[in-house]
C-alpha cells in the first residue's frame, strides 16, 4: 500500500490502475474521482447510494459486489471492464428494456436517456433472448407542468431520493413487491402532490429515462446536439484521466 | 398468475369501497403502538384484521399519526401479501398452494370451497363474508393440503372435509369452533396441537429428547459473557436457518461492538417451502427458544429481543405470548433475571404478514423496523449496525435452542456429534412422497438414502434438499451426505416419486420465487420472471436446444448480480435439475428447421383474428374449403 | 482483372413504415459503390415479387403483425443465407408493437380493432365496420419481432437506421469484414 498521498488515503486497483481512496469511500466514488468510469443507472451524483440496478457490479476480491455501495478496501484488486462483467451488465440493461415499454423512436428522452446510452456503451445490438413483458402501465398527466409515463420507469428510485433528501418533499415512493414493485406518487395523482417543475426530483438529470416529463419542452434539442449524440455515457468521467 | 403484465398493486377504481374508517379508531390503533413508525407492520396488521383492508384514506390517517407520508405507508401496505388495499372477506381463507399440497389434492379442496362459497380463488364474496385465495407454503407440508382460515390452521383437508368446513363457515360458525366445540376452554397449547400435528418421528439427544428446564440459562448465568461465547464457538454450532454462519463468531462480533444498546432477534420466519421444524420447536420447546435468546442476550449484552414470527404461524401467537408471560413471572425475563443484578432482557413478538424474503436477515430487520421487507445493504452487517442501527444478533429458532443445550451439556458434548464441520444434530422436516412425513432429529452426516429408508421414501426418484433454494438430486446422488459441506439444508427434505413431473416442480418453484422476490434489484425482480417464462416454454414443448444454454446463462447472471440470498439461490431449481435431470429438458426441445422457429405457433397467433373475421387463412389453413 | 462474383440481396418491408427502405437510399452516392457488389433480387426497390434464385443476404424491415408478414419472413429465411433485421420494428416490434402493451383484456384484438375503426374518438368511418375483405391477411394476436418467428443473423438498429450504419454494415458483411458495430454508430432512434 505504498503511494498513499494523503494521511488517511489508501490505494487499491481497478483493472490494474492504481486508485487512491479515503476511508468511507465506495469503490465507485473513488473510481469517479480517479477518472475510471463504472457503469451505473440507479446511482446519481448527490443522492444516497441505493445499489438496486446492479449495473455497477464489479469483482472485488473475487466476489461480485455493487461498486456504488461497496466500500473501497486497501490493496484490493477490482475488476471493472471485463468481458464477463460487461456481458452481465448488458443482460441487466436488457432486462430493464424488456421489463417496461421502451420505444426509443417516440420517446422524448431519446438521445438524453441513460438507459439507451448504457445500451450503446454495452453493445446491446445482438438478437435478444429475453421475452418482452409489455406491461400495461398508467400515464399520469394530471399535473399542469409535469407528466409521468411509467411505461418508461426503470425503478431506479432517483426521483424518490431526490424528492426526499434534496427537496424535502417525499413526492415519490416505491409500492408493491417483486415484478409489481414500481414508483408511485404520494397521493391519488401527481396533481394532488406538492410537486413543482422546479423540484430537483423533476429536473432533467434526475430521471435517467423518459418517465418524468417536463411538459412543453419535449424535443427542444435537435438530434446531433443531445447529451449522448457525441460521446458515450461516462466519457466525462473518463476524460479526467486523459 | 405472475406474468409481469399486471398493473396491480396500485390505487385504482377497485380500491377499498367500504365505508371510510373513523379517524378516531385509526388514531387509537396507532396510539396502541405509541404512534411509532417502527411498529408500522403491527399497525397495518391490526387495521387489516379489523377493517379487512388498508384503504387510501386510512393510510393518510396512519401517516399523520406516525409522522410519515402516505406513500411510505402504502409502500409497506402493498408489500406484504397478508395486507390488502382492497377489501377482503370477514373470513379470509388462504389455501396453501405448495407443490406438495398440489400433489395431495389441493384442486379438489379448492373446488369444494369454490362451490360452497360461490366464489373463485382470488375473489371476495359480494356480501363481504368470505375471501378465498392461494398462499405459498404455510409450513404444513407433512399434513397437506392445508389452509389458514383467519388465524386458524386446518390440515389434511379432503374434498369432503373442505366442503363440510365451508358449509359450517357459511352457516355462521367461527373458524375457532371448527377446531373444537370447546375452543375457549382449551389451553393455548391444546388449541395449537388440535389444529396442527407435530409429527415428531424421531427425537434426538439435543432438542426433542428430554430437556431439563433452564439448565442452560442457569449455567450461563454463572459464567461470563465471554465464556458463553467461547462455549458456543467451541461447540462448532452453525446457523440452522440455511446459510450456516458460525454462531459463536456472530455473537463475538456483536458483543465486541460498542453501542448504547444491543438486540437479539429470533428468526421464526420459516418460509422455505417444505420446512416446518421451527413450527414444531415453537410448539414443543418454546421455553428453550427463549432460554437460548436470553443466553445470547447475556453474551452480547442485549436487553431487548424480538421473535419475528411469520404471519402464517399467527396461530402460535397466543401460545408464545403465554410462555413469555410465564417467563416474566418466573423471573426468567425482565429485570434482574435469575436475581442477577443488571441481567435485564425482554422479548416482544413481531408478526410478519406473508413475505418469504423476511427470512433474510436484513429484510427481517427491515420488517421489524416497520419497513417493507427489503434486505439491507451490506456492509454494515447486522452484528455491527442492525435493528434501528444497533448491533443485532439474528439467529434461527433451532440455533437458539441448540445454544441453550450447549450451555447445559457443554461444547464438547455437542461437538462430538455429527461430522467435522457439521456438529451436533439437525431437525429435518421431511415431506412429499413418503410413508412417514414429519420431523426427524438426526446428527449431521447421514446420507440421503439413510433418511429415505427411515421415512419410508425408498421409491423416491428425486429429492429436493433444502427446499427450492437448495438442491434437487436424483437417485444417483442419494449416497450424498447431509452436511454443510455436501448437501446443506435448513431442514427441508421434499421427496418426489417417479410419477412427478420435474419440470412442473421447477416451474412451481420459479413462480414461488417470482412471487416472493422483493423487487429491489433488477436481476432478481426481472430475471426470475424470464426464467419462469423459459421453463413454461419447455413445458409447452416450445423450447429450442439452445434454450438450455440460455437457462444456464440467465441463471448465472441472476446469481452473480443479485443483491441478496434470494436471487443468489432462486435459479437453483433450474440449475440443479439441469445438472441432475438433463434428459427432462433435452427430451422436450425442438430444433429449428431451416432457421424457422417451430416455437412460434402461427395457428394460435391467428386464432383470434380467424374468429373475428369469421374466415380461415388462405396461407396457413390447408383445408381452406372447410 | 477478374471481378468478385456479385452477391444477391433481397429486401422486404413487413409491419413497418417503409422508412428503413427509404433509409437505404440515404446511403446516397455510395449506392453506386454498393451496387458494384450486389444484385438486387426480390425487393420493393426492384418491384420483383418473387425470388428468382437463392440469395446471399435478406434484409427485413418491420416486425410481424399479420399472417402475410409471417409467410414472407418464412420465405426469406428459406431463400437467404444471411438474414438481417433492419431497424427497430424488425428488431423489437417497434411502434406497431405498442398494441401489445394495451392488449390485456379478455378480447384484446377485438377491442383493438373496434377502437381503431369504430369507437376511437377521431374515427370517421361511415360504414361502422372493421374492414374484412377476404384478401386482407389475418392479424396476429400480437406484433412479433422477427427473431421470434425465424432465426435472425444480424440486426442493424435505428429508426430509421442512418445511411452510414447501413452502408458500413452491408459493405463489411459483403467483404467478410464485419466485427460488430462501432459504439458511436449505434442508435435506437
Amino acid at each position: 500500500m505504498s503511494g498513499t498521498k494523503k494521511e488517511t488515503g489508501f490505494s487499491f486497483t481497478i483493472d490494474g490502475v492504481e486508485i487512491t481512496a479515503y476511508a468511507g469511500q465506495t469503490i465507485m466514488e473513488a473510481a469517479d474521482e480517479a477518472g475510471v468510469y463504472i457503469p451505473r443507472l440507479c446511482d446519481h451524483q448527490g443522492l444516497r447510494h441505493q445499489g438496486s440496478c446492479r449495473v455497477c457490479t464489479v469483482k472485488a476480491g473475487g466476489r461480485s459486489v455493487a461498486a456504488c455501495t461497496q466500500p473501497a478496501a486497501p490493496g484490493q484488486a477490482v475488476e471493472n471492464e471485463t468481458k464477463h462483467l460487461n456481458k452481465m451488465r448488458r443482460d441487466l440493461v436488457e432486462m430493464l428494456f424488456h421489463e417496461g415499454n421502451h420505444l426509443c423512436p417516440i420517446c422524448e428522452a431519446s438521445g438524453n436517456c441513460e438507459l439507451q446510452a448504457m445500451a450503446y456503451r454495452l453493445d446491446m445490438t445482438e438478437t435478444t433472448r429475453f421475452p418482452y413483458l409489455e406491461p400495461c402501465r398508467a400515464l399520469d398527466a394530471s399535473h399542469p407542468d409535469i407528466a409521468l409515463d411509467t411505461n418508461r420507469c426503470i425503478s431506479c428510485g432517483r426521483c424518490i431520493r431526490a424528492s426526499q433528501d434534496v427537496d424535502g418533499k417525499g413526492i415519490f415512493g416505491y409500492v408493491g413487491r417483486g415484478i409489481h414493485r414500481r414508483v408511485a406518487v404520494n397521493g391519488e395523482s401527481l396533481a394532488e402532490t406538492d410537486a413543482e417543475v422546479s423540484d430537483h426530483a423533476i429536473s432533467k438529470d434526475v430521471c435517467p429515462v423518459g418517465c418524468i416529463i417536463r411538459k412543453r419542452v419535449g424535443f427542444v434539442t435537435p438530434i446531433g446536439e443531445r447529451e449522448f449524440d457525441n460521446g458515450l455515457i461516462g466519457h466525462e468521467i473518463e476524460e479526467k484521466r486523459k | 398468475m405472475e406474468n409481469g403484465r399486471s398493473s396491480s398493486g396500485g390505487i385504482d377504481a377497485s380500491v377499498c369501497e367500504m365505508a371510510p374508517v373513523p379517524a378516531a379508531e385509526i388514531a387509537e390503533i396507532c396510539k396502541t403502538y405509541g404512534n411509532d413508525k417502527h411498529r408500522m407492520l403491527d399497525i397495518l396488521r391490526d387495521v387489516q384484521d379489523q377493517y379487512r383492508c388498508v384503504a387510501p384514506s386510512t393510510m393518510e390517517r396512519i401517516a399523520e399519526a406516525t409522522g410519515l407520508t402516505r406513500i411510505e405507508v402504502e409502500g409497506v401496505a402493498s408489500f406484504y401479501s397478508f395486507l390488502s388495499l382492497t377489501p377482503k372477506g370477514r373470513t379470509s381463507i388462504r389455501l396453501c398452494d405448495d407443490i406438495v399440497d398440489r400433489y395431495t389434492g389441493l384442486d379438489a379442496v379448492t373446488s369444494a370451497f369454490e362451490e360452497v362459497l360461490d366464489i373463485r380463488v382470488g375473489e371476495t364474496s359480494p356480501d363481504g363474508a368470505f375471501s378465498l385465495e392461494y398462499t405459498p407454503c404455510i409450513g404444513m407440508c407433512d399434513q397437506t393440503p392445508a389452509a389458514m382460515i383467519n388465524d386458524v390452521v386446518m390440515t389434511k383437508l379432503t374434498s369432503e372435509t373442505a366442503r363440510r368446513l365451508a358449509e359450517a363457515l357459511k352457516s355462521g360458525q367461527s373458524p375457532e369452533h371448527l377446531v373444537s366445540d370447546r375452543f375457549e376452554a382449551l389451553t393455548p397449547h391444546e388449541r395449537v396441537t388440535r389444529m396442527v400435528d407435530n409429527n415428531i418421528r424421531h427425537a434426538g439427544d439435543v432438542l426433542l429428547g428430554p430437556v431439563p428446564e433452564e439448565a442452560g440459562l442457569n449455567h450461563a448465568a454463572g459464567i461470563t459473557p465471554t465464556q458463553i461465547i467461547t462455549a458456543i464457538e467451541e461447540s462448532g454450532l452453525r446457523g440452522c436457518g440455511g446459510a450456516g454462519f458460525t454462531t459463536g463468531r456472530k455473537w463475538r462480533f456483536a458483543a465486541s461492538e460498542r453501542a448504547e444498546k444491543h438486540f437479539v432477534i429470533c428468526n421464526a420466519d420459516e418460509g422455505e417451502p417444505g420446512t416446518f421444524k421451527d413450527r414444531v420447536l415453537l410448539t414443543e420447546r418454546p421455553h428453550l427458544v427463549f432460554e437460548g435468546m436470553t443466553i445470547a442476550a447475556r453474551a452480547v449484552g442485549a436487553s431487548n429481543g424480538i421473535l419475528y414470527l411469520r404471519g402464517e404461524y399467527v396461530y402460535l401467537r397466543e401460545l408464545l405470548e403465554q410462555v413469555l408471560e410465564e417467563r416474566r413471572r418466573r423471573g426468567l425475563l425482565g429485570k434482574n433475571i435469575l436475581g442477577i443484578k443488571g441481567f435485564n432482557f425482554d422479548v416482544r413478538l413481531q408478526l410478519g404478514a406473508g413475505a418469504y424474503i423476511c427470512g433474510e436477515e436484513g429484510a427481517l430487520i427491515s420488517s421489524c423496523e416497520g419497513l417493507p421487507g427489503e434486505p439491507k445493504t451490506r456492509p454494515p452487517f447486522p452484528v455491527n449496525r442492525g435493528y434501528l442501527g444497533y448491533p443485532t444478533v439474528v439467529n434461527n429458532v433451532e440455533t437458539f435452542c441448540h445454544a441453550a443445550r450447549i450451555l447445559d451439556r457443554g461444547a464438547k458434548w455437542f461437538h462430538d456429534m455429527g461430522t467435522e464441520g457439521s456438529h451436533g444434530t439437525k431437525l429435518f422436516s421431511v415431506c412429499g412422497d413418503c410413508l412417514n412425513p414429519g420431523i426427524y432429529e438426526l446428527p449431521y452426516g447421514h446420507t440421503v438414502w439413510e433418511v429415505l429408508e427411515r421415512v419410508g421414501g425408498e421409491d423416491a426418484a428425486a429429492v429436493q434438499v433444502g427446499g427450492p433454494s437448495g438442491t434437487m438430486i436424483a437417485r444417483d446422488s442419494f449416497h450424498r451426505k447431509l452436511t454443510f459441506d455436501d448437501l446443506a439444508t435448513g431442514g427441508a427434505i421434499i421427496i418426489f416419486n417417479g410419477d412427478r413431473n420435474i419440470l412442473e416442480i421447477v416451474e412451481y418453484y420459479m413462480s414461488f420465487f417470482v412471487h416472493e422476490s422483493c423487487g429491489y434489484c433488477t436481476p432478481c425482480r426481472v430475471g426470475n420472471v424470464f426464467l419462469q417464462k423459459a421453463i413454461q416454454k419447455f413445458r409447452k414443448g416450445l423450447a429450442n436446444p439452445e434454450d438450455i444454454e440460455y437457462l444456464k446463462d440467465l441463471s448465472g447472471t441472476i446469481i452473480e448480480t443479485s443483491r441478496c440470498g434470494l436471487g443468489m439461490t432462486s435459479p437453483n431449481p433450474v440449475l440443479t435439475t439441469l445438472q441432475n435431470f438433463p434428459l427432462v429438458y433435452s427430451a422436450v426441445t425442438k430444433p429449428n428447421k431451416d432457421g424457422i422457429r417451430d416455437t412460434f405457433d402461427i395457428q394460435s397467433a391467428i386464432d383470434g383474428a380467424r374468429k373475428i373475421a369469421k374466415r380461415r387463412s388462405y396461407i396457413f389453413d390447408r383445408d381452406f374449403t372447410q | 482483372m477478374s471481378e468478385l462474383p456479385k452477391a444477391r440481396i433481397a429486401t422486404a418491408s413487413l409491419a413497418g413504415c417503409f422508412g428503413c427502405h427509404m433509409a437505404i437510399l440515404d446511403i446516397d452516392e455510395r449506392l453506386i459503390e454498393l451496387m458494384k457488389l450486389v444484385d438486387v433480387d426480390r425487393s420493393p426497390l426492384t418491384d420483383k415479387k418473387r425470388f428468382t434464385q437463392r440469395c446471399d443476404i435478406g434484409i427485413i424491415e418491420g416486425g410481424c403483425c399479420n399472417e402475410e408478414n409471417v409467410h414472407v419472413l418464412h420465405d426469406f429465411r428459406r431463400h437467404c443465407d444471411v438474414l438481417i433485421a433492419l431497424g427497430q420494428c424488425a428488431i423489437m416490434g417497434g411502434l406497431p408493437a405498442m398494441r401489445n402493451a394495451i392488449m390485456h383484456s379478455d378480447a384484446p384484438l377485438r377491442e383493438c380493432l373496434d377502437e381503431a375503426y369504430i369507437t376511437g374518438r377521431y374515427i370517421r368511418n361511415t360504414t361502422h365496420n372493421v374492414p374484412n375483405d377476404p384478401a386482407l391477411p389475418l392479424l396476429l394476436d400480437e406484433v412479433y419481432p422477427c427473431s421470434q418467428v425465424v432465426e435472425i443473423d444480424y440486426q442493424i438498429p435505428g429508426c430509421a437506421p442512418e445511411g452510414d450504419i447501413i452502408f458500413d454494415t452491408l459493405s463489411k458483411l459483403l467483404t467478410g469484414r464485419f466485427r460488430g458495430f462501432e459504439r458511436e454508430m449505434i442508435r435506437f432512434d
